[in-house]
């Protein structure tokens, strides 16, 4: 016997292994035209990993405050080895994961996965993507650099427009009247602490519905079955978890790729009494939603635009959340093209906004 | 195509040539896996061990005002981001040591009773020319030169590294 088989067999006598055996020897995973889609998730998941990684790796020198932090993240990339490495990973590794969990969020929404009876499978995703975008706002401020106090003034400013709670979402975000070093401890605290622990606990639930209800199959396939038509299967252990790695390692190439290719600038330290630097805008995931606000009349119907706006962004994301329950064509395994027409508006909507507003003045 | 897992054909082959293929894509896939894995631990155990910040080695320091240190008494100043002691003796003499205790690094007081140097941590004591009289500590302290810079009223005690 090998080490690893002894080391298995040690543990079997203890543990019982009966049911994880039959986990990896009997999981089949349905093959189908639309499969490509189904390794999103996966790297989604591993570019999530390599910044709790990196993330940890940066905090062993990160100082969370208005003084230093500027001058700890320059200590990283200039003086500590590989530290450029590191940061440049994590920012980009952020920027990829978000993307990466938006097209994973699409091509879900389009097949129609969230169906009876992946319903909570796709609410712990829809949070989880509010939270990796919460993620992106809260450590953007983390450098104190100009263009990430001058966002976060922004970006906190737009909870401020919410109707009634505005000004105490701002005071709750922003740790007082103004974007300060107290805001920066706040979102340190919510970025390492707060976030991660909610994270992790949704990606084990939303992981472990996964495993438990199996992949889904697009709906036409699931109607075609239901007449009688059988579906090929890949197993799971070795053949989909090898091409999972695969997979990650095409996200690794392009993070390494990117990460030493397109170092990530820190920029000017924060001057809160310096005037605004041209071009201010937030990272490109939230453009859509910023040049939505821009575009808006001051005044609409009475109320001044950005409350509109902000009303729209929330009534947005508590229909996505709803999204399994409204529709009810797929709920009972039909068809439902009223949704698919919604999302790939929906899709269009936030790539021409997106677009927009990067080249807007 | 086979429609249930059982119709796959998964057939661990033994011998032949397939065999020696199989082994020789394991070994691939095993080279590539250990490989990341080291292409990632590398940088990450070279970014664990913290870089000299190029704190320039301290060769002299201000200590006191002379006319502060009272006969019989000593004073812990900053020497680099180490602290030292300056002791003025009875008999008025000026010496002048690293305050950092060869024991476990804690820092010495001069203890006017009996006039020495005492370490509050392990009970480790010196003399005033720095070598070990009782407790635990392997060495002496490091002696430093001490000269007195000005006069009257302004006069310094300065300290160096001999």
């Amino acid at each position: 016997m090998t080490p690893l088989q002894q080391t298995v067999a040690w543990l079997d006598e203890r543990l019982d292994l009966t049911e994880v055996r039959h986990f990896i020897s009997e999981k089949g995973v349905p093959v189908h035209a639309q499969k490509i889609w189904y390794y999103l998730g996966g790297m989604t998941l591993f570019l999530f990993c390599v910044q709790v990684c990196t993330g940890i790796l940066l905090l062993l020198y990160y100082r969370p405050s208005a003084a230093e932090a500027y001058e700890s993240v320059q200590f990283i990339v200039t003086k500590v080895e590989f530290g450029w490495l590191i940061r440049n990973i994590h920012s980009w590794s952020a920027n990829l994961l978000i993307a990466l969990a938006f097209a994973h969020f699409f091509s879900v929404f389009l097949l129609k996965s969230y169906r009876k009876p992946r319903e909570l499978t796709w609410l712990s995703g829809v949070l989880l993507l509010f939270l990796m975008l919460g993620f992106g706002f809260s450590g953007y401020l983390l450098p104190w650099n100009e263009l990430s106090f001058f966002a976060t003034k922004v970006g906190t400013g737009i909870a401020g427009a919410v109707p009634f709670a505005g000004h105490f979402l701002l005071r709750l975000l922003r740790g007082g009247d103004d974007v300060t070093g107290a805001t920066l401890s706040r979102f340190y605290g919510l970025h390492v602490a707060i976030l991660p622990a909610v994270a992790t606990a949704l990606v084990a639930a939303h992981l472990l519905l996964v495993q438990r209800q199996g992949m889904s199959v697009p709906l036409d396939l699931e109607i075609r079955i239901r007449q009688g038509e059988g579906v090929p299967q890949m197993r799971f252990f070795p053949d989909y978890i090898l091409r999972d790695v695969l997979a990650w390692y095409v996200a690794l190439a392009l993070l390494a790729a990117l990460a030493l290719f397109y170092p990530w600038e820190l920029g000017n330290k924060a001057d809160p009494f310096a005037a605004v630097p041209p071009g201010i805008r937030p990272e490109w995931y939230f453009l859509a939603m910023f040049h939505t606000l821009k575009l808006l009349p001051s005044h609409i119907a009475g109320f001044e635009g950005e409350q509109v706006g902000v009303l729209a962004f929330g009534a947005a994301a508590a229909l996505l959340v709803f999204v399994p329950f409204l529709d009810r064509h797929a709920l009972r395994g039909r068809r439902s093209p009223a949704f698919t027409v919604a999302g790939v508006l929906g899709l269009v909507y936030l790539v021409t906004l997106t677009i927009v507003g990067h080249y807007a003045k | 195509m086979p429609t249930t897992l059982g119709d796959l054909p998964y057939a661990p082959q033994t011998g032949g040539p397939a065999f020696d293929r199989r082994r020789f894509l394991d070994a691939l896939l095993t080279v590539g896996f250990v490989s990341t894995a080291a292409a990632m631990a590398y940088p990450v155990a070279r970014f664990l061990i913290p870089p000299r910040t190029g704190d320039p080695e301290t060769a002299s320091a201000v200590a006191a005002r002379a006319a502060d240190l009272k006969p019989n008494s000593g004073k812990i100043f900053k020497f680099g981001n180490k602290p030292g002691i300056v002791v003025r003796t009875a008999e008025g003499d000026l010496r002048a040591f690293s305050a950092v205790c060869s024991h476990l690094d804690c820092t010495v007081q001069f203890k006017a009773d009996t006039a020495q140097l005492w370490c509050a941590c392990h009970n480790g004591t010196y003399d005033l020319g720095g070598n070990v009289v009782s407790g635990p500590p392997p060495r002496g302290l490091e002696a430093f030169v001490v000269n007195v810079r000005g006069e009257g009223a302004d006069a310094e005690i300065v300290v160096s590294r001999s």
